[in-house]
């Protein structure tokens, strides 16, 4: 294909043994790490859903988490009504895209930083109205599930894993393709961009439903993984500020770099563990410590591109 | 293909900012293969009604017709569509795509399912590509680009549309002599595509060679319109750009006394790619009165930006005989060099006594009452409109305001950057007596920015003319006239 051509050899290199070590995992890797990947891959879908918006259509979503959310819990309700799970992740979805086109389409229309504390509220009212209706949402302890994914560690794992590349690969090939392009322009110089003719709003907004669509579908899988929706791990704003951390350590504009961050996270604070309450804190530091010497991120980093005359 | 019916018509078109008429009753019409100039200093409308016509701003009342149709409060990107490109000033290209790539994006379809370009687009960015010279650096990713070529890429963008309509905004800003001409041809061959043309900039001279006809506005109204030398000929023009008959009161003792208070050496600045100075030399002595006169986007404000370490530079700028480069733009305010800028900057929320009472923070109580005191004597309407907001001052009151406050913080060198923009004549006349008490009663050194030559004269001791980013005349007002008067505009 043409458009292979046209990726460095790094990057395929990368991409090819990520692929065979994600893909062999569960024949050399224990149950317990499995579990911790599985839920890194979920993770991994927030970051590349968040990058969409912020590294391309150049909106601060503060509150992906309201999206997230969105899924989950709407996922885990209509379980709870006895629908059957795979219609329950399509619904979560669904919810999650009409939940984020309603908010978006008054926060799109305004200009500078209002779109960020707008979905920054959001994701409080979110939050009020789960504690509030605690009684179908289980409020602050969470929501229990009827349904679960599956048993089995390894088949988790390969629903993550699967769903992460899959997720990968439309996110990606949206962010190369046209449509990646004209939300680069809208992102960097709206003016420009409609004085050449593109519908901004449109454009924006088809960015942010995509966006809800993989978050939504990541929160309601997550949510039938663990067999739990719970406010600490989906919805609070200090996720947020996680899958934030991820892009930017990962790699602004690069969508997989989100993959990065996210596992870079999960995994760093298992590992650390035994330090404590010092896990955070180190794990921070790292991420800091990139941001400040990579600003593109680690993997902005190594595809940073080479001039070419 | 030159029609005879008007591609773009433009009617009675107004727009107002608050209590501000930004544009008033501007009408005019282009047909296709014919070049407007759209000219006028700087806050007289002209970018307005740029923006007016491209859908940036919504017009209050008027008509913007192409080919006929009412555009006028479409969303841009429908006026857009409908056949009208803008080549913008400042540029801001996809960074990390290529040159190719840029074009491309231009030629996508508004659409969001088409994933892939078009077959063809390849072939068709290519040729654009070529045809306003980038041909060389098509591989090449903007950032390493010289900025004649990120104006291309503009150039080459505005072209990918086909549109009938082009709207340039200062097209030759920042641009060496050569490459003026390289883009005086490539707007040239727009003439010649049939497309309608209309060049915004700030006086005749960079478009008369260019343009067919050309529409002077001042404060949102339209002053003049006819051939280039016509408008360069017409009183009205002349009295905005030069001012009426130019007086002189120069002291020559004050000129020749001791060493520089300010000492400029060779000062170069550049904005990215673009330079705005180039090799500006330039002293100003203790107790003189400066004036440094050249038309908007000549270099006046950078170079005032470089003195208050606003802006970096190359070259050395010495002040009191010691050098000031690496000092913060804070120490060299309190090292008494003040700039009241051209935007004025007042704190539009605080009453004027509050704007004057921070301009003095730094003083005690009792000499800031003095100076407080000693100000309102000059500027008396500063003290009937005291407690006023500052926001709710006439354009006027807010230039004297900004002036006094600069005056609070007791500075050696005053630098007055414009303060007649965007002032009516009437204004001018109390703001003239103001700086002429404020030459007889004080020893103050003033180095004055301005377009209105009338206004800058008549105060100088000495003048320096700057032109396209450099010092092309210095000498005293006397001279200036029988110098520098006909080719000034």
């Amino acid at each position: 294909m043409a458009a292979l051509k046209k990726l460095s050899p790094v990057f395929v290199a990368l991409v090819a043994i990520a692929l065979v070590a994600g893909g062999s995992a569960p024949w050399w890797l224990g149950a317990y790490w499995l579990g911790i990947f599985t839920v890194a891959y979920y993770f991994g879908v927030f970051a590349m859903s968040w990058d969409l918006l912020f590294g391309y259509a150049g909106q601060v979503n503060f509150g992906p988490t309201f999206l997230i959310g969105l899924g989950a819990y709407g996922a885990g309700i209509l379980n709870n009504q006895g629908l059957p799970l795979p219609l329950c992740i399509v619904c979560g979805a669904l919810i999650a895209v009409a939940g984020g086109i309603l908010l978006a389409l008054p926060a799109l229309r305004l200009q500078g930083p209002y779109f960020g504390i707008i979905t920054l509220v959001a994701v409080l009212l979110l939050l009020d109205f789960i504690v509030i209706f605690a009684g179908v949402t289980g409020g602050e302890i969470g929501m229990m599930v009827p349904d679960v994914l599956s048993v089995s560690v390894g088949a988790n794992y390969w629903y993550a894993f699967g769903f992460l590349v899959i997720s990968a690969v439309i996110l990606y090939t949206l962010s190369r393709s046209a449509l990646g392009l004209i939300l680069q322009a809208t992102g960097q110089d709206r003016i420009e961009a409609e004085a050449l003719g593109f519908n901004v709003t449109k454009h924006k907004l088809a960015a942010f439903s995509i966006s809800a669509l993989f978050s939504g579908l990541a929160g309601a899988m997550l949510t039938f993984y663990q067999g739990t929706a719970s406010v600490d791990q989906m919805v609070d704003l200090s996720i947020a500020v996680q899958i934030i951390i991820a892009v930017v350590f990962g790699g602004r504009r690069t969508i997989l770099g989100g993959i990065l961050g996210a596992i870079f996270l999960v995994l760093f604070n298992e590992l650390l563990r035994p330090l404590g309450q010092l896990n955070t804190f180190v794990v921070s530091g790292i991420a800091l410590l990139v941001i400040l010497f990579l600003p593109d991120g680690v993997l902005g980093y190594v595809l940073r591109p080479r001039e070419s005359a | 293909m030159l029609g005879n019916a008007p591609l773009l018509e433009v009617e009675g078109l107004t727009k107002r900012f608050g209590g501000l008429v930004a544009v008033k009753d501007i009408g005019f019409s282009i047909r296709g293969g014919e070049i407007l100039g759209l000219i006028g200093p700087n806050g007289s409308g002209k970018s307005t009604v740029m923006k007016l016509i491209m859908g940036i701003e919504r017009p209050d009342a008027g008509a913007v017709r192409l080919d006929g149709a009412d555009v006028a409060g479409w969303p841009t990107y429908r006026i857009a569509r409908s056949g009208v490109g803008i080549v913008f000033q400042h540029s801001r290209p996809l960074n990390r795509q290529t040159v190719l790539e840029n074009i491309k994006l231009a030629l996508l379809p508004d659409s969001l399912f088409r994933l892939a370009a078009e077959a063809g687009v390849e072939d068709r960015a290519r040729e654009i590509a070529e045809r306003v010279g980038l041909r060389n650096v098509l591989g090449r990713r903007p950032p390493t680009l010289p900025f004649a070529d990120l104006r291309r890429l503009e150039m080459a963008k505005a072209l990918a549309r086909d549109p009938k309509v082009v709207l340039v905004d200062e097209p030759f800003a920042g641009l060496t002599p050569g490459e003026m001409a390289a883009f005086a041809e490539l707007i040239d061959g727009f003439r010649r595509d049939g497309r309608a043309v209309l060049l915004v900039d700030h006086n005749v001279k960079s478009v008369s060679r260019l343009v067919d006809r050309v529409l002077a506005m001042y404060l949102g109204e339209r002053i003049a319109e006819g051939s280039a030398s016509d408008v360069m000929q017409d009183p009205t023009v002349r009295r905005v750009y030069i001012g009426g008959a130019i007086e002189t009161h120069a002291r020559p003792e004050i000129a020749a006394q001791g060493e520089a208070l300010l000492d400029l050496r060779d000062v170069e600045v550049f904005y990215g790619k673009a330079q705005a100075l180039r090799q500006v030399s330039l002293h100003v002595g203790a107790g003189e009165f400066v004036s440094l006169v050249g038309l908007n986007g000549a270099g006046k404000t950078t170079l005032f930006n470089a003195i208050s370490g606003l802006v970096p530079y190359a070259g050395e700028i010495r002040w009191q005989g010691r050098p000031l480069a690496g000092r913060s733009p804070a120490a060299i305010a309190r090292a008494g060099i003040v700039q009241c800028p051209e935007t004025r900057e007042l704190f539009g929320d605080l009453t004027v006594r509050e704007n004057l009472d921070l301009g003095g923070q730094h003083l005690a109580a009792a000499e800031r009452e003095r100076q407080r005191d000693w100000l309102i004597e000059l500027f008396p309407v500063l003290g009937e409109r005291a407690r006023q907001a500052a926001r709710t001052l006439s354009g006027g009151e807010q230039q004297m305001l900004a002036i006094a406050r600069a005056l609070m913080m007791q500075p050696k060198l005053l630098i007055l950057d414009e303060p007649t923009l965007g002032l009516a004549p009437v204004i001018l006349d109390h703001l003239s007596r103001a700086l002429a008490r404020l030459r007889e009663t004080t020893d103050i050194t003033v180095l004055l920015g301005e377009q209105n030559v009338t206004f800058a004269l008549p105060h100088a001791d000495r003048v320096y003319v700057i032109e396209h980013a450099r010092i092309i005349w210095e000498g005293h007002p006397a001279r200036f006239a029988e110098e520098m008067g006909t080719g000034y505009l």
